[in-house]
């Protein structure tokens, strides 16, 4: 009896033993896509090289920001690292749940690696501040796809020609992409002009408007003062919130609750000449067994606006510690494997959207994929939402305002922003910002 | 053991249970719902008295959300009682597979919200959706148009939970005394006279039950309205509350508002019972 006891808790040390052994693990948290899967294959070569375990949880889009701050909320450690939207830079940081990573920064000068937009967006908060809560990871933004075979079709280019007097082909600025989407709105052929986001639970009606503000020479409000007066509703705004609505006019029937899935459906699916969509998602229209018009789909940059402003709406995320984690040490030594240029250069390779400005502006990047160059050409033009912890209160005003204007006709563009104006107004007073 | 021993074996566990996970914090929600807390940040709930109460009354958007609940809830349980009701009194009759046809009516609120809302979905779809092909209606947006969307929801939700109301319709129904209908047969008396006369008053406990249940659960209807649309006049006041709660993160705000909610269910379901009680009065 002892000899069986003797053994029973000899293999009990020893399986203790072994999970010890096994115990440097990190886990990161991020939403259910395609490059979340890429960065899974990225920290296999991490674990290979330092025998650290690291797995990517991912919960879908529609779950990820209430799982994750659920999980903060609950100061739980079940993630040691966060790929996170860079709107909450503001509401997880000024509630401490990520680490600041200022130090981190300046001693590795993660601010000379990554483009200088994606420091501001995915990193800084508060805006020009100096302190910094993420490193860039993955480098997003809206840009757009299109049928290459329908905007080739020499009766078609005479066509058009012949309607609008200058000749058919990407389109240049916001002008042109509305009438190329009104070109190819045939209803009764089933085939139309262009598809938008119109998804008001999430951000997605608010980044195609951003799409259209900012490229107008709009602005959502002053970062510095929140001031949103004669800014969200003047006129370059309510200019671009036209230009938007009479896109939505050019969409397919029952395009009043789209985002990625739909958007990259109406090419698949020979629904639209155009679609709006996020760079991430553009490698399932390059791939044959998810798109049949793969060999005939195209990708542009956001267009410039009326006065020449080129802008596009920001996406993409940075990588955080949270601080409830038990393993931050081996957190910042993966953010030091992380943001080595060889390991962004891999990180390209395998099809995620590096914000390293170094392997954003080689040449090998830029021919690699037909949408790298507009995915470069839109990375150092992209603006982003308001940061603010408060921010979902404001995207959720900015939904309840503009989608009734956009998708159901109701007011003109001056009252729908007149009306956004004063409720973001009475939000940052009742939180105290810009008195 | 003792009796009383055996009694309090089954009874505390589920007490302790029910003061655990239902009383506890519906008592610690109360609370926060007099206080800025914010469950996103790490600040201190402060007390604001009722603040937050309020402002939720006094607040546009939040009556637009009860406005078009109260819509919901009228337009999907009277269509879930004239189908149900209906479906049962056809059913209360001697016909062929009589078993297999109830079992086969029964399948829908079987099924989970979620489904039925990505089925649905695909029915009203404008482009490949049956339902416009059967109807003839072109590519008619069912879901896009902001004032078809939220009848597009109840028809949805009348398809999923008549059966519900015609399974207590037909238990009603099939307790109605049979002499009661042959001494009306023998009187002369028509089909209305019968039905209203006899059927109604002795079906309608049953079906006032029938009408509280289904009253309760569309006044909180969420996923339906979730899945299917995102019109402004979809948002019905559960969503409202789930994104004051879960995208903004005003805690103590809604938990206000669920208070409010709870409330107004309570109100309207003891009207229901008053009128049950008097009904079974009769």
């Amino acid at each position: 009896m002892r000899g069986t006891w003797t053994g029973l808790v000899a293999g009990v040390g020893m399986t203790l033993m072994s999970t010890s052994a096994y115990s440097q693990e990190l886990t990161i948290f991020w939403a259910e896509w395609d490059p979340a899967n890429y960065l899974q294959e990225l920290v296999n070569e991490y674990e290979a090289e330092t025998g650290v375990v690291v797995t990517v949880e991912t919960t879908p889009w529609a779950d990820f920001q209430t799982k994750a701050f659920t999980e903060f909320n609950a100061q739980g450690s079940a993630y040691d690292l966060i790929v996170g939207d860079s709107q909450w830079l503001g509401a997880a940081s000024e509630a401490g749940h990520y680490v600041e990573l200022t130090e981190f920064f300046n001693a590795n000068k993660v601010g000379d690696i990554m483009a200088p937009a994606t420091v501001k967006y995915y990193a800084e908060y508060p805006g020009n501040s100096g302190r910094y809560w993420a490193i860039p990871a993955e480098g997003d933004a809206v840009g757009w796809s299109y049928r290459k075979d329908w905007f080739e079709d020499p009766a078609e280019m005479a066509a058009f020609e012949a309607k609008y007097g200058y000749p058919l082909g990407v389109p240049a600025d916001w002008k042109q992409l509305r009438d190329i989407a009104e070109f190819f709105h045939r209803p009764d052929q089933n085939r139309y002009g262009i598809a938008i986001y119109t998804d008001n639970s999430y951000d997605a009606l608010a980044m195609g408007f951003e799409n259209a503000l900012f490229s107008h020479g709009g602005e959502l409000g002053d970062p510095n003062t929140f001031e949103v007066e004669g800014i969200i509703n003047g006129p370059k705004a309510v200019a671009a919130l036209d230009a938007y609505r009479e896109l939505y006019g050019f969409t397919p029937p029952g395009w009043a609750k789209t985002f990625f899935v739909e958007n990259n459906q109406a090419i698949t699916e020979n629904l639209a000449a155009m679609s709006m969509n996020f760079f991430a998602f553009f490698p399932a229209l390059l791939n044959e067994t998810t798109n049949p018009n793969a060999a005939n789909t195209g990708f542009f940059a956001n267009p410039a606006g009326p006065s020449g402003d080129r802008f596009a709406a920001l996406g993409g995320q940075g990588i955080s510690v949270v601080s409830y984690s038990q393993n931050q040490e081996e957190a910042m030594k993966f953010l030091e494997w992380f943001i080595k240029d060889e390991t962004q250069k891999r990180w390209a390779e395998l099809g995620g959207y590096t914000a390293s400005a170094a392997v954003l502006e080689s040449q090998e990047f830029r021919q690699a994929t037909p949408y790298n160059e507009a995915f470069y050409q839109t990375m150092f033009i992209v603006k982003d939402f308001w940061a603010v912890p408060e921010y979902a209160e404001l995207l959720g005003q900015l939904n309840n305002r503009l989608y009734p204007h956009i998708v159901g006709g109701e007011g003109t563009a001056q009252e729908t922003l007149d009306a956004l104006a004063a409720d973001w107004k009475a939000t940052f007073a009742k939180y105290g910002r810009g008195q | 053991m003792s009796d009383l021993a055996i009694r309090n074996l089954f009874i505390i566990p589920t007490i302790v249970f029910l003061i655990v996970f239902n009383i506890f914090p519906l008592l610690y929600s109360l609370g926060y719902s007099f206080t800025d807390f914010r469950a996103s940040t790490n600040a201190p709930a402060n007390f604001v008295g009722l603040d937050n109460y309020r402002t939720l009354l006094s607040d546009p958007f939040i009556w637009r959300n009860f406005t078009i609940t109260a819509k919901y809830v009228i337009v999907s349980v009277t269509g879930q009682v004239i189908v149900g009701f209906g479906v049962a009194m056809l059913l209360n009759r001697e016909i062929p597979f009589k078993g297999l046809l109830t079992t086969l009516l029964l399948l829908p609120m079987m099924l989970s919200m979620a489904v039925v809302g990505l089925f649905w979905k695909m029915l009203y779809d404008p482009n490949f959706g049956v339902i416009n092909y059967a109807l003839g209606l072109g590519k008619f947006e069912w879901l896009a148009d902001p004032d078809m969307a939220l009848y597009a929801i109840a028809i949805a939700d009348i398809w999923m939970w008549s059966p519900f109301v015609m399974l207590l319709s037909l238990a009603g129904l099939s307790a109605v005394p049979k002499h009661l209908y042959e001494a009306a047969a023998i009187d002369r008396a028509s089909g209305l006279y019968t039905f209203f006369r006899i059927t109604l008053p002795l079906v309608a406990p049953i079906l006032m039950i029938a009408i509280i249940f289904r009253t309760m659960e569309a006044f909180k209807t969420f996923d339906l309205a979730y899945i299917l649309a995102s019109q402004p006049t979809t948002e019905v006041i559960s969503i409202r509350l789930y994104k004051m709660a879960f995208q903004e993160w005003q805690t103590g705000m809604s938990c206000a508002l669920a208070y409010i909610v709870l409330i107004m269910v309570l109100a309207i379901t003891n009207i229901y019972i008053k009128y049950l009680n008097k009904v079974k009065e009769r």
